[in-house]
């Protein structure tokens, strides 16, 4: 049964962003940001969810984040998704991209065999795009990235088409692969009104944290059960549960660091008129020269 | 990222106000099917949650994406070629979008595949809908013809028919109206006809069927071969198979995304929905209940629309140095246009829990009879509630429809030359709006079914109760105000009565379904008062409206206005 695993993220709405947000220094308040499914994981998921309804198989979704980041979860059993995991744990706080590959690579080993790792191409807060092809070589297996087609799927490979400057390629890979996905590969469908009332009250173990802090009256224990009884449990993968070395996670595990947040206006100067001719352009391109733009 | 219910103020106080409690315990009996079915509520605030939760699916689709493909449905249309129907495209992906969301059998049973929605959140739904596209309601909205085979089909049609309507594989069509049976359906006179095996064939011609091309169709025809009336009349379903020819679709002003068809049955094998002889005389009349409470929400929705439009073009457009929006007279426009929305809203909503109530009654009184339980005590609400939704509903259908073309009119307006022109959305819902006040029975024949009941004084209980109420003082003005207009409506209708002319009273009657309506929606505008400040300046300004409208309608009666009708010949030359 071909099995997808597909990353998802949530988002600051960077699309939304008015002046209460910014900080003093430049960087982004996130408390106050409305948080968004990432729209090209969103997207992956839509080509995972394809591939099964022509293939078969089950796709899970995973995401590494807050308490709150058990939002998208649910989304994501809103469209279809089969399972979900939250991979949550203060000690996974501020990662950067080759930190969470990291988690990300070991959450995918301890969930199981899998097919396909699909991704969105880059998620719209740091716009890196490093995530997916990351953990793609912690896996040890091949990737493709920009794919905005799955083509054919045989036993052994599969044929992407995938979007590359000026056109496009067809690819074939061996199985597993990871997959990144650009964002007009394909239109997320729908959320599923019965899916919608039967998860709405789908929760992650930081979620029925939070219940029993406000409330004295529930036990943890107890929460759990229930939860799990009526299948509204969302598995928490934290430290204990993966087999990963605490000092690569998080804030340890990340050597990159932000020196600096400016605020960049790009707006025109003066200009200057070139004649188009050979002298126009000899000029032009001795200035170019001399500012090392070129040569 | 607009969500057409989330972003909709008036829908949320609406919404967070609901009391459906009553209806939702009848409807889920006890909540057993949660047992069964993930997605069936464990209780009443679980129901509460997931008609909101859906709405706000309802809503995202909508504003997203049925709004953002509505031009393009507009331009293109439902078009018929090779003897074909074909959607818009964007039509297509609309349905395709609505049924991946398991949206088209809201209010069918789960064991159909269907959501098992009170009729209030179908309604709720029809109007967000219809604000992003008006024309894609007349599929959407016909979800209560799945209604009618569920509620008076035996098992195995339900069976045969109801899961393909819930999952969107099926659309349905009504097949009523003929090229001499419009308004006047006991003219019908298509033929059902058994052959030895006592199995039902249908032959002749239907008109102006608003989706004819659909996969199932439920016709009204004459099974009494002989008869000349209403109940000679049984209704069928059927399947748009070969044997039913679409002859051609109408080229409409509005709607352009909902096929109109005339149809024509050549031996259609068919099957009796119910008893014989009780097509128009019940089934029909009971679907046009719901059926004119999609159309009044639909009309709701293009107001919506239409106001919204102006609103934001009145924002943007500078005129002498300003926004139009700071010219009072146009302030003033919006503001009448933004009372009228509310007010009709408050109306539709009042009506569609009647109509909800009835439905759940009529269905608990079956499912304690069934048991051998003691009914009559429903049976006495039962009684109230028909009579209530017998009148509010031709009287909501007359109002919502009426004033969606004003509110769209004056849209239009507010948009000045522009408006005028194709490349604004708004002449689209001047267009779209024209047809609400005519189909599913015009206005002037949702006069006379709502005369009845203002005849007879149905809500007089409500008035009563409220004119009681101590009103804070700044509402007591306002109390007052609806006082004298239910003053001039006892005045008028015992002059129209005691009059005793037939003609007189048929014309009057508009006046009095008006200064009825005014008294029922003022009430129910004044209560909410009581719970939100805002919606104080509703109250005000349509009940101070209402008032002068009043003083009019009580005058045009007891003036005579309408006594030279005798000499209608002379004046109409």
């Amino acid at each position: 049964m071909w099995h997808s695993i597909v990353l998802v993220k949530q988002v600051p709405d960077t699309a939304n962003i008015s002046g209460k947000v910014m900080k003093e220094d430049g960087t982004v308040n996130r408390a106050k940001l409305p948080a968004i499914f990432n729209h090209e994981d969103k997207v992956a998921l839509e080509l995972a969810l394809r591939l099964k309804d022509t293939y078969g198989g089950k796709v899970t979704a995973i995401t590494m984040g807050p308490q709150r980041a058990s939002d998208i979860l649910r989304e994501c059993l809103y469209m279809g998704a089969d399972q979900v995991f939250l991979i949550s744990d203060r000690k996974f706080a501020g990662a950067d991209t080759l930190a969470t590959s990291y988690v990300l690579s070991e959450a995918i080993k301890k969930i199981g065999e899998f097919h396909f790792v699909f991704a969105g191409r880059q998620a719209i807060d740091g716009d890196t795009a490093q995530v997916g092809p990351q953990t793609a070589e912690k896996l040890g297996i091949p990737q493709i990235t920009y794919a905005e087609e799955i083509l054919d799927l045989s036993d052994s490979k599969i044929t992407v088409k995938r979007k590359i400057d000026g056109g496009q390629e067809i690819l074939q890979s061996q199985i597993p692969v990871l997959i990144t996905v650009i964002k007009d590969a394909v239109t997320p469908r729908p959320f599923s009104a019965k899916r919608v009332m039967a998860y709405k009250g789908a929760k992650a173990l930081p979620d029925l944290e939070k219940m029993v802090e406000g409330n004295s009256l529930l036990y943890m224990d107890k929460l759990l059960e229930e939860y799990k009884e009526r299948n509204l449990f969302i598995p928490t993968l934290t430290t204990d549960d993966l087999d990963v070395e605490v000092e690569r996670c998080g804030l340890s595990g990340s050597p990159t660091k932000v020196h600096n947040v400016e605020s960049v206006v790009l707006a025109s100067g003066s200009h200057k008129k070139i004649e188009p001719n050979k002298d126009g352009l000899t000029q032009l391109i001795v200035e170019l020269m001399n500012d090392h733009i070129i040569g | 990222m607009p969500n057409y219910f989330l972003d909709n103020q008036d829908i949320q106080f609406h919404f967070n106000n609901f009391d459906l409690r009553e209806i939702v315990e009848i409807q889920e009996h006890e909540y057993t099917e949660a047992q069964h079915y993930p997605h069936a509520p464990i209780n009443y605030e679980d129901a509460m949650e997931n008609y909101k939760k859906v709405l706000e699916v309802v809503g995202d689709i909508a504003g997203n994406g049925i709004a953002e493909r509505s031009s393009g449905v507009d331009e293109e249309g439902a078009h018929f070629s090779d003897g074909k129907v074909q959607y818009a495209s964007g039509t297509m992906k609309n349905l395709e979008e609505l049924s991946k969301a398991d949206l088209m059998g809201m209010i069918l049973p789960r064991k159909y595949g269907g959501l098992n929605f009170p009729f209030c959140v179908y309604i709720t739904a029809i109007e967000v809908v219809s604000r992003a596209d008006a024309s894609l309601m007349n599929i959407f909205g016909l979800q209560d013809i799945a209604d009618t085979i569920r509620k008076f089909g035996n098992d195995e049609l339900k069976q045969e028919f109801l899961p393909r309507f819930s999952t969107g594989e099926h659309t349905g069509a009504m097949a009523l109206t003929e090229p001499d049976a419009g308004s006047d359906l006991q003219a019908v006179k298509l033929t059902a006809y058994q052959n030895e095996k006592g199995e039902w064939f249908l032959r002749g011609v239907k008109r102006f069927i608003t989706n004819g091309n659909g996969d199932v169709l439920v016709v009204l025809a004459r099974s009494e071969s002989g008869s000349k009336d209403a109940r000679g009349l049984s209704l069928f379903a059927c399947y748009g198979d070969s044997t039913v020819v679409v002859r051609r679709i109408e080229n409409k002003l509005g709607i352009h995304g909902s096929p109109t068809c005339e149809l024509q049955f050549n031996d259609t094998p068919a099957k009796l929905v119910g008893d014989r002889r009780f097509g128009l005389i019940k089934y029909v009349l009971d679907l046009m209940y719901r059926a004119r409470m999609g159309v009044s929400a639909q009309a709701l929705g293009i107001s919506q629309e239409s106001y919204e439009q102006a609103l934001k073009y009145a924002k943007e457009r500078e005129q002498f140095g300003k926004a139009i929006y700071n010219i009072p007279v146009v302030t003033n426009m919006l503001m009448e246009m933004r009372t009228t929305l509310e007010s009709n809203r408050t109306l539709l909503y009042s009506t569609a829990k009647y109509v909800d109530l009835k439905e759940n009654y009529e269905e608990l009184i079956a499912r304690l009879k069934k048991e051998g339980k003691p009914f009559s005590e429903v049976n006495d609400k039962l009684k109230r509630v028909t009579k209530i939704a017998n009148l509010l509903t031709p009287m909501t259908k007359y109002v919502l429809t009426e004033s969606a073309n004003k509110i769209a009119y004056d849209a239009l307006q507010i948009h000045g030359g522009t408006g005028y022109m194709k490349e604004f959305k708004v002449e689209r819902l001047v267009r779209d709006a024209r047809i609400t006040n005519i189909y599913e029975g015009t206005s002037q024949l949702q006069v006379v079914a709502a005369s009845g009941g203002v005849i007879n004084d149905v809500l007089s209980e409500y008035f009563n109760e409220c004119e009681k109420k101590d009103y804070p003082a700044g509402l007591q003005r306002l109390a007052n105000f609806l006082k004298e207009i239910r003053g001039l409506f006892n005045d008028s209708l015992k002059y129209v009565l005691d009059k005793k002319d037939s003609t007189f009273q048929e014309v009057a009657s508009k006046d009095l379904v008006e200064l009825y309506s005014y008294v029922y929606t003022g009430y129910l505008l004044l209560n909410e008062a009581l719970k939100d400040q805002r919606k104080v300046f509703i109250a005000n300004r349509f009940i101070v409206n209402a008032i002068s409208n009043a003083r009019k309608n009580a005058e045009s009666i007891k003036d005579e206005l309408f006594n030279d009708l005798l000499h209608a010949e002379k004046i109409l030359v």
